[in-house]
């Protein structure tokens, strides 16, 4: 099964969307709840890292009989610096996403946590791609 | 010796809202939702990574991503402090769901200890 989400940028409250959809299809597919407790705190804090820092972008998630695969593609500005994005605490979050509770430099370590597998590719001035997997 | 037997008393959503003078403001019909625990942040990645299924969030966020968080961690309510309100489209969001936004005058720190206190009685 595959399902996509176009995700616009700047827009919180639909921020969520493509996780609460996925958790249903997940919940009616009888998938373990603590495996879709985990796959969703990654695929909620992936759609907020795009809302806030990007131009806009997709998410798209593959869900067969032992695994779910979620990747999101977004249209810039790129990461200047991988690793340290990865770090928890490192945020380059505007003000107004802060005050909003966003942007403590907790997302990408949540999406670690949360999954078995991931990977973030990214090119300054092009885009990101970031990448997970849980099995079932 | 007299052994005490601790019997585990199930605590409700409403019996929060009737021992701590609670206002309801929406998602009534999650008042009967078990509560568990708590949990307390203004951070939404703190709450998205720690907070556990049942727990009560003690938060002064208003907006609509607090449900976004309440739903997805199957939280039992949230707790807005400082008599702080909730957004319309937080509100509808929360009847949606069903998981009840409370408010209380108090301010974090002595909510989230009588909470505490009732929950680990």
């Amino acid at each position: 099964m595959k399902m996509e989400f176009d995700i616009a940028s700047g827009d919180f409250k639909k921020a969520g969307r493509a996780s609460s959809q996925i958790k249903k299809v997940l919940k009616q597919l009888q998938v373990d709840p603590k495996i879709i407790k985990r796959i969703v705190v990654a695929i909620y804090e992936a759609e907020v890292n795009i809302v806030a820092h990007s131009f806009g972008g997709k998410l798209t998630a593959l869900i067969n009989g032992n695994s779910i695969e979620v990747t999101l593609t977004d249209c810039g500005p790129g990461i200047k610096d991988v690793e340290q994005a990865m770090q928890e605490g490192f945020s380059t979050a505007s003000k107004e996403v802060r005050d909003m509770g966003f942007g403590a430099g907790m997302g990408l370590p949540n999406i670690r946590k949360n999954t078995d597998e991931m990977n973030v590719t990214s090119e300054w001035g092009v885009g990101t791609t970031v990448w997970f997997r849980n099995q079932f | 010796m007299q052994t005490v037997i601790k019997e585990e008393v199930e605590m409700k959503v409403s019996d929060l809202v009737e021992k701590f003078g609670l206002k309801v403001f929406s998602g009534e019909d999650g008042l009967d939702r078990e509560v568990t625990g708590g949990y307390v942040s203004d951070l939404l990645s703190d709450v998205m990574g720690n907070a556990g299924e049942g727990d009560v969030w003690i938060t002064l966020q208003t907006h609509q991503n607090v449900m976004a968080i309440a739903s997805l961690k199957d939280l039992a309510a949230v707790i807005l402090v400082k008599d702080r309100e909730p957004e319309e489209d937080t509100l509808e969001h929360s009847n949606e769901e069903s998981i009840p936004i409370l408010g209380t005058n108090r301010q974090t720190f002595e909510i989230a200890g009588k909470l505490y206190n009732v929950l680990n009685q």
